[in-house]
């Protein structure tokens, strides 16, 4: 099977654990302001590659990835969920660990289809990285232009199926660093019984430059940079949050 | 030779070199290996502390006077040439300069008295006129006799760079005495073996029987001033060592002895550290020396090996980006039997670099293993992070070809110690070559017909199947006048300037690996891919030569993990190499090349015009066997898997790649797994967060 792909990255070190097969899915539903990969936004650009493809690239410098596997990001990979099932089942099948990067937007448990296809993916994947990009349901909306009612729901259902999950916050100063939706975020958190890990990450506008390129106007114009003390604040009222209702 | 037994060797374990002069076997039945940590390694004594700062004292003098303290214009060096120098005769555990006085650089003109005279003025010197007149009218150099030789070939070739850097005008290097050898037989033992070899010879006097006669003579000779010299220094190392501490010293004096009179572009230590640590773990079992007492020395020798200087020209220094002296000792590493050769002596090596501070001298070498044990791998990673300062190679690989007890000469050229040497030979253009097949010879800055005058490519676009053709044909040319270049530059290093004391610490039957370079690997791979798979359009000037490159489209890019063009630069590598083997070397030198060019890319790119992948005349090509800047674009793994295709069989001097990465692109330091989270909860009790910021917030 063949999926829509922006782009293939050999060395990942920052999308899960070791060393990855970082697979940029093509196509995202969110457009959230902060995004350095606008690149992903559209929706059946890119490049058609097919699962094979990208497990030959996996196997041709498995020696590489000993302790890593392979990532699928984007973009949005929930999107093109039958081409991410087939590349998932292969890879397990190769005894490849899986990583699934999504903001889980695309989940919605009162459509039994989508159930199924989510349950599906799930049973072939080791770890989520879950982008939860704010507690609150408004400002989450005004930030990606969605509501996160289904970005929570997803996270409790990959819990209940007992997935282990990483959870990601990025603080943008004056937009996600406000200190009791931190602790509300991780009072959520908290309740999940599968997360392993959390990553606090600063604002950085290392992807404004492709904004240029792509003539969008760049939705953060003139917002600073996290400083890594400023996430640290941020990251422990998210621990506060979590420790909390634990 | 019978068995013998000597008061140095107390306690070894004998084998078979105890019968001849055979270090492997020496190591393999008395080292110990070390899995242990490094939590045994001891800080450095005032004593040290005091020296070093002496020695930043004296180098900071340097700077200030332009990079130039010193030098000798007078005195020709030889190994016996200067009496005694010190930083602090009272203090200093292991002794030795190159001259009478630390940082001040010897006179060597045995090499060509030109480089040595310009060696001298650009700094502010001038060496003594009788010199200069003596190196001119009386005694011929290896430099003046390579130019007797030398063909109007290999003249234009040398002045257009399509060939670079030969070694014709100053010392070749890249040749590894076995050191060892003094410290573990003693000086008289190593004399009687060369008599020994002398009265072997064949008696029928050939060419090659008298040359033998006469070197073995020389490096007879230059071991009786190596004990004269150490004589000096008030050691007599004409018996074995007896403690760690002579073993060092004795061993030192050996390299000592190599630098008086070599300013090779490389003079390599070899693979001491194990063979020290043998002394070193006798020593402690004894009670006679403490393990602050070994550090110490082993930094003193160290600081030494810091201090190594020759005298060269700014040109020099520009070609190699500095003043290197790739003074390097390679550690670690497996033997066959499947032991690993980490030693205490090891780590000991690599802490100096926590004990002096980081330096790129001596250029320590880990041969990497998969298997070398978890606590050393785990050492050099923090060392590697805290001072950017050791250097890593792949023993696996290396070992295959050069056994265990192999060190490496320079950056990446493998010899087995005391059983092979390097004919070093600087590296051919191959990308200014692809030029010279798409004009005819022509060379494309200077407009001189220096290859031969093959029919010229004169279509509008260029066609693969026809510039293959012709590349072949001129990468053929190109090789064999090379050779004979190199086979004249080693004849006369041999007459002129032979390294008579690094030869004396070698078994009598060498051989000969014979080196040859390649610069431009990327460009050509991808000169030539974009002429299959895109288009390339040639721009030409009124008189007809091929000036410039259009290319329309895109093509695969070497550095992508694509096989397309990746293949182009194995064969490449391939070609070239099988036009090298088809020449005639200098005293049967087994050929190989390498792919290497770390700093002079740049040098080499000023100097070649235009290339059919997009490339602009003058623009650096990339270092070693690196794909070209910005050009890989799928991430590291696809980058040094492309770099890894080429075959090691067809270039076992070496293949290099240079990699950079922001520690950031390595991984996070800032997540938190949730094992930790209750360790960082600690940190809210404290003054982190406010507790009344969460005073009004309604739970969940």
């Amino acid at each position: 099977m063949k999926g829509f792909i922006s782009q293939i990255e050999s060395f990942g070190t920052v999308d899960g654990p070791g060393i990855r097969l970082v697979v940029f899915f093509q196509g995202c539903p969110l457009r959230c302001k902060y995004c350095h990969n606008p690149e992903t936004w559209k929706i059946g650009g890119g490049e058609e590659i097919s699962s094979d493809e990208i497990l030959e690239l996996y196997e041709k410098n498995r020696v590489f990835y000993s302790k890593g596997g392979i990532t699928a990001t984007g973009g949005e990979p929930l999107l093109q969920a039958d081409f991410l099932i087939d590349l998932f089942q292969k890879a397990k099948k190769a005894d490849i660990h899986t990583c699934l990067d999504t903001s889980g937007i695309v989940f919605n448990r009162n459509n039994s289809e989508n159930l199924k296809t989510i349950e599906k993916i799930l049973e072939v994947t080791d770890l989520v990285m879950l982008d939860i990009k704010h507690i609150d349901s408004q400002k989450h909306k005004a930030l990606t232009g969605s509501g996160n009612e289904n970005i929570l729901d997803f996270a409790r259902f990959v819990s209940e199926k007992g997935v282990k999950m990483m959870i990601r916050h990025v603080v943008v100063p004056g937009i996600t660093d406000e200190p009791k939706d931190l602790v509300k975020l991780g009072r959520f958190i908290g309740k999940l019984k599968t997360v392993v890990a959390l990553d606090v990450l600063p604002y950085h506008t290392l992807g404004v430059h492709k904004y240029r390129g792509l003539n969008i106007p760049y939705p953060l114009e003139g917002v600073p940079q996290t400083s890594q003390e400023e996430a640290i604040t941020a990251r422990n009222y998210i621990l506060y949050g979590i420790k909390e209702s634990r | 030779m019978s068995d013998r037994n000597y008061e140095g060797w107390e306690g070894f374990e004998h084998g078979t070199w105890v019968r001849e002069i055979n270090l492997r076997s020496f190591i393999n039945h008395n080292y110990t290996p070390y899995d242990g940590d490094e939590a045994f390694l001891e800080g450095p004594t005032e004593t040290t502390k005091e020296l070093w700062n002496q020695v930043l004292e004296l180098s900071k003098e340097e700077r200030e006077k332009g990079g130039v303290l010193d030098m000798d214009t007078k005195v020709i060096s030889t190994i016996t040439s200067h009496g005694p120098g010190y930083l602090n005769k009272d203090k200093e555990k292991i002794v030795g300069f190159q001259t009478d006085k630390p940082f001040k650089r010897a006179l060597m003109p045995y090499g060509g008295i030109r480089m040595a005279e310009k060696a001298c003025s650009d700094n502010g010197y001038t060496v003594d006129p009788e010199i200069s007149e003596f190196f001119k009218v009386h005694r011929k150099t290896h430099n003046a006799g390579v130019f007797d030789a030398y063909t109007p070939e290999m003249r234009a070739c040398r002045s257009s760079h399509i060939i670079t850097g030969l070694p014709d005008a100053y010392g070749r290097g890249r040749i590894i005495g076995d050191y060892r050898r003094v410290a573990l037989y003693g000086v008289d033992r190593l004399i009687e073996d060369k008599e020994e070899q002398k009265q072997t010879t064949r008696s029928t006097m050939y060419a090659e029987i008298i040359r033998d006669r006469e070197e073995l003579s020389e490096q007879i000779r230059a071991l009786h001033q190596l004990k004269e010299m150490a004589m000096s220094y008030g050691f007599d190392i004409s018996k074995p060592a007896k403690n760690t501490q002579e073993a060092i010293q004795w061993l030192y004096f050996g390299y000592l002895g190599a630098i008086k009179e070599q300013n090779g572009a490389a003079m390599s230590l070899g693979r001491t550290a194990t063979f020290l640590d043998i002394y070193a773990e006798r020593d402690l079992k004894n009670g006679t020396f403490t393990e602050s007492e070994i550090q110490e020395m082993v930094d003193h020798f160290i600081m030494k090996l810091r201090l190594v200087k020759f005298a060269r020209t700014p040109e020099y220094n520009a070609l190699f980006s500095g003043d290197p002296q790739w003074v390097t000792e390679s550690l670690a590493g497996m033997l066959v039997d499947g032991r690993h050769l980490v030693t205490k002596m090891t780590y000991r090596y690599i802490h100096t670099l926590e004990n002096l501070g980081a330096a790129p001298e001596p250029n320590l070498t880990v041969l990497w293993s998969t298997r070398l044990p978890e606590n050393f791998k785990r050492y050099c990673a923090k060392i590697s992070i805290e001072t950017s300062s050791l250097q890593y190679e792949n023993d696996d690989m290396m070992r295959i070809t050069r056994g265990d007890d192999y060190a490496i000469a320079c950056c990446v050229s493998s010899m087995k110690i005391g059983k092979e040497m390097q004919f070093f030979g600087a590296r051919a253009n191959l990308a200014k070559c692809l030029l010279y097949a798409i004009n005819g010879g022509v060379d494309e800055v200077s407009r001189k017909q220096v290859g031969p005058e093959y029919l010229p490519i004169t279509s509008e676009y260029l066609d693969y199947d026809e510039v293959m053709h012709k590349y072949d044909a001129m990468m053929r040319w190109l090789a064999e006048v090379y050779v004979n270049t190199l086979n004249i530059i080693h004849y006369m290093h041999d007459k002129y300037c032979y390294e008579r004391l690094q030869m004396a610490l070698h078994d009598k039957d060498v051989k000969r690996w014979f080196a040859t370079g390649i610069a431009g690997l990327s460009v050509v791979a991808d000169s030539l891919s974009a002429i299959k798979y895109a288009k390339v359009k040639v721009i030409r000037d009124e008189t007809g030569l091929a000036v410039d490159y259009e290319v329309e489209g895109d093509f695969p890019k070497y550095g992508n993990d694509d096989d397309r063009v990746d293949s182009i630069a194995r064969n490449i590598v391939h070609i070239f190499m099988e036009h090298i083997r088809k020449n005639h070397t200098y005293r049967e030198g087994v050929p190989t090349t390498s792919i290497l060019t770390i700093t002079s890319n740049v040098v080499y790119g000023k100097a070649t015009g235009s290339t059919p992948d997009g490339r602009k005349a003058g623009e650096p090509f990339a270092p070693g066997a690196n794909p070209m800047h910005k050009r890989d674009t799928h991430g590291a793994v696809a980058s040094l898997a492309s770099v890894s295709k080429l075959s090691y069989l067809d270039a076992q001097d070496g293949i290099s790649n240079t990699f950079s990465i922001i520690p950031g692109a390595l991984g996070k330091e800032d997540r938190i797994f949730t094992g930790d989270i209750d360790v960082d909860l600690e940190c809210l009790n404290g003054a982190c967060v406010s507790p009344t910021l969460f005073e009004g917030l309604d739970a969940d």
